[in-house]
């Protein structure tokens, strides 16, 4: 029981990971309809700049800095690469920015090198006893950090001017516009939103561990979860991010029981558990059932 | 009808194979042209080309489901992964330390490893059939990492992760051509063989293209509603291009790990899938000869950027140096991509319809 209750607060906090690189997507998507794979590389560079930064800057300055950084970084894609293809197939703007993926993938870990690099966060692996329940201070941290982060992105959409515009942007672009709305704004607030997101969510998944150039696949495990969620929910992210951090986690305890399936089967998990909900509701969990008009 | 080229007397003879003469003649001297190359090129140069041709049988087949019929799949490598391995267990050594029947046959292991891929694209179709558009390729997405995972831990079948196994051996009629022989050199037969399996796949796929079910596929990919009113009946039509496709890719697996003479379970990674859809991307989605010429580009790009390094001196030849001709390849990948989308969606092949339009109507420029 112990150990179940343990594997579940693990699982929260990579849920947590999860919910944060989710929420980039879904944003990204309910903007632009397009899925940017380019997610997996700012989360990589926003790890990397806190790693150089935080020798001056301590932890959380270095932390608001990489935001910073990769909001620009986003920003710059998608003025360059992706605003010159509105209008054209979601799935062609899709394989650009997956060719973006690459390119400054390949930047950003030449920039790892071959030193370990930490992030220097203040908890490291340090636990605490909650009765007969250990915990890892770290995964506490980021649960905090995703929920405030959360909290204050659903008050952003729901009580500013910006997220009221990205709402209706989202819901019906041309409208939008004949309201006033600056759409082009939108595609840019979102873009910069959601690769400040991928940096906190980078950031933190790095805690108490060393980076390397690996770390990306973190972010592509944020697909099956924004396909369990609904690619339009912001609710479905943060849920999907959570129960598939809680099923990995758990996974990962007793797949010891399970050895038939190989080892680290928890890594597949997530995509096992997209196609068995897809086969149910092709539209995942929260998202919305697509109107098809010819 | 001498010197009207584009006046065409029959239906038949506007959907033919090569509806004009300039191709007909285009194509045949490139296939001589092809036939005659190993006796004018040295071996390392032939090894090359034959993988070419077998990654040009992958990108035609790629080319079908997401060019001709729309449906975007991001999970090609676990199709190639499903060929390798059914033609390595066909093939391989009874006694070895990896599982293997010992039939040793290529006309008995090709076309069983495409039809075990065909299996698994059967077997995937109803999800793409429910799903559109990016939901597909997540899922497709999904396809290779539970693929990689199996393939990882079957040591029985694939020597595991790092490990690998032998590939398919290449015997044809009871010929061995995987070792130079008296008359012709390994690389010389396997460039032969590649290129005649390239012809006929590629005709093969022209021919799907070209007929009703190739119809199907178009009508599918420019509106899938709009098709299902006309009476295509979708879920069928998406079952066979992912079935066709998959035996393609299928094939293309089992014969790309004959040229390298080694199967790893890592090479059958989401790289690999990537690679295939900028080979069909850039070289023109929806065109046969696109999909080759993408496949030519793509994978010569490696070698032709390591010609050029010397060319370069501020990039490094060793790995471990940090600009490196390693980190240009991929840095070059993704912004021929980037930049073959932007400025030219229709590809090399929309290149060449520039130049012929150019030449075509000059000196005017319309």
């Amino acid at each position: 029981m112990v150990e179940l209750i343990e594997s579940v607060i693990r699982g929260l906090g990579r849920g947590s990971v999860y919910a944060m690189l989710a929420l980039g997507f879904v944003i990204i998507f309910k903007a632009t309809r397009v899925i940017s794979f380019a997610q997996p590389a700012f989360m990589l560079a926003g790890v990397v700049l806190v790693t150089y930064l935080v020798v001056p800057l301590g932890f959380w300055g270095a932390l608001a800095a990489a935001v910073a950084l990769t909001a620009l970084l986003a920003l710059g894609v998608e003025r360059g690469a992706v605003r010159p293809m509105v209008g054209r197939p979601a799935f062609v703007v899709a394989i650009i920015t997956l060719g973006v993926d690459i390119a400054v993938r390949v930047v950003v870990t030449a920039f790892i090198g071959k030193d370990v690099r930490f992030v220097h966060d203040p908890w490291g692996v340090k636990t605490f006893d909650v009765g007969p329940v250990t915990i890892q201070e770290r995964h506490v941290a980021v649960i905090a950090t995703a929920a405030v982060l959360v909290a204050a992105l659903f008050a952003y959409f729901r009580y500013t001017r910006m997220g009221l515009a990205m709402r209706a942007a989202s819901y019906d672009q041309e409208a939008a516009l004949a309201q006033g709305v600056s759409v082009g704004s939108v595609f840019a607030v979102s873009w910069a939103m959601a690769g400040g997101l991928a940096a906190v969510a980078g950031t933190f998944a790095a805690a108490g561990e060393a980076v390397d150039g690996l770390m990306w696949l973190i972010a592509l495990t944020a697909l099956p979860v924004i396909i369990l969620g609904g690619l339009d929910s912001l609710l479905g992210a943060v849920l999907g991010g959570l129960i598939v951090g809680v099923l990995q986690e758990v996974v990962a305890n007793y797949q010891n029981t399970m050895t038939w399936l190989g080892g680290n089967v928890s890594v597949i998990t997530p995509y096992v558990v997209m196609l068995i909900v897809l086969l149910v509701r092709p539209y995942g969990l929260f998202g919305t059932h697509e109107v098809e008009r010819v | 009808m001498r010197g009207r080229p584009l006046l065409y007397t029959s239906y038949g003879s506007d959907m033919a194979l090569f509806n004009t003469t300039s191709k007909k003649a285009t194509v045949g001297l490139l296939v001589l042209a092809g036939l005659a190359l190993p006796m004018m090129l040295e071996d390392r140069w032939l090894s090359l080309l034959a993988t070419c041709c077998v990654a040009a049988i992958g990108a035609i087949g790629l080319g079908l489901v997401t060019g001709y019929a729309g449906q975007v799949s991001l999970g090609h490598a676990f199709f190639f992964g499903i060929g390798a391995y059914t033609s390595a267990f066909l093939s391989g050594d009874p006694n070895g330390r990896t599982m293997g029947l010992g039939y040793t046959e290529m006309l008995l292991w090709l076309p069983a490893a495409g039809l075990v891929a065909l299996l698994f694209g059967v077997l995937v179709a109803p999800l793409a059939t429910r799903l559109r558009g990016l939901y597909l390729a997540i899922v497709t997405l999904g396809l290779v990492f539970i693929g990689q995972h199996i393939f990882g831990e079957w040591h029985d079948l694939t020597g595991g992760t790092g490990v690998g196994r032998p590939p398919a051996t290449l015997h044809l009629f009871g010929q061995d051509l995987a070792t130079t022989g008296p008359s012709f050199t390994r690389d010389q037969k396997l460039f032969w063989v590649m290129f005649v399996l390239l012809l006929i796949f590629a005709l093969a796929a022209r021919n799907i293209a070209r007929s009703k079910v190739g119809r199907a596929f178009n009508a599918i990919r420019d509106r899938d509603i709009a098709a299902g009113i006309i009476g295509v009946n979708l879920a069928r039509y998406k079952t066979v291009a992912f079935a066709i496709s998959s035996f393609y890719a299928g094939c293309a697996g089992a014969l790309l790990f004959t040229i390298v003479g080694f199967v790893e379970p890592g090479s059958f990674s989401l790289l690999l899938s990537v690679q295939y859809i900028a080979m069909v991307l850039i070289g023109g989605a929806g065109t046969i000869s696109g999909a080759i010429a993408g496949a030519f580009f793509i994978t010569l790009l490696p070698t032709f950027t390591r010609e050029v390094q010397p060319l370069m001196p501020f990039v490094s030849a060793e790995a471990s140096q940090t600009p490196n001709i390693f980190q240009m390849e991929a840095i070059l990948y993704g912004v021929l991509i980037i930049g073959f989308l932007i400025f030219e969606p229709r590809g090399l092949f929309g290149l060449w319809i520039r130049v012929r339009t150019y030449w075509k109507t000059w000196p005017f420029s319309y």
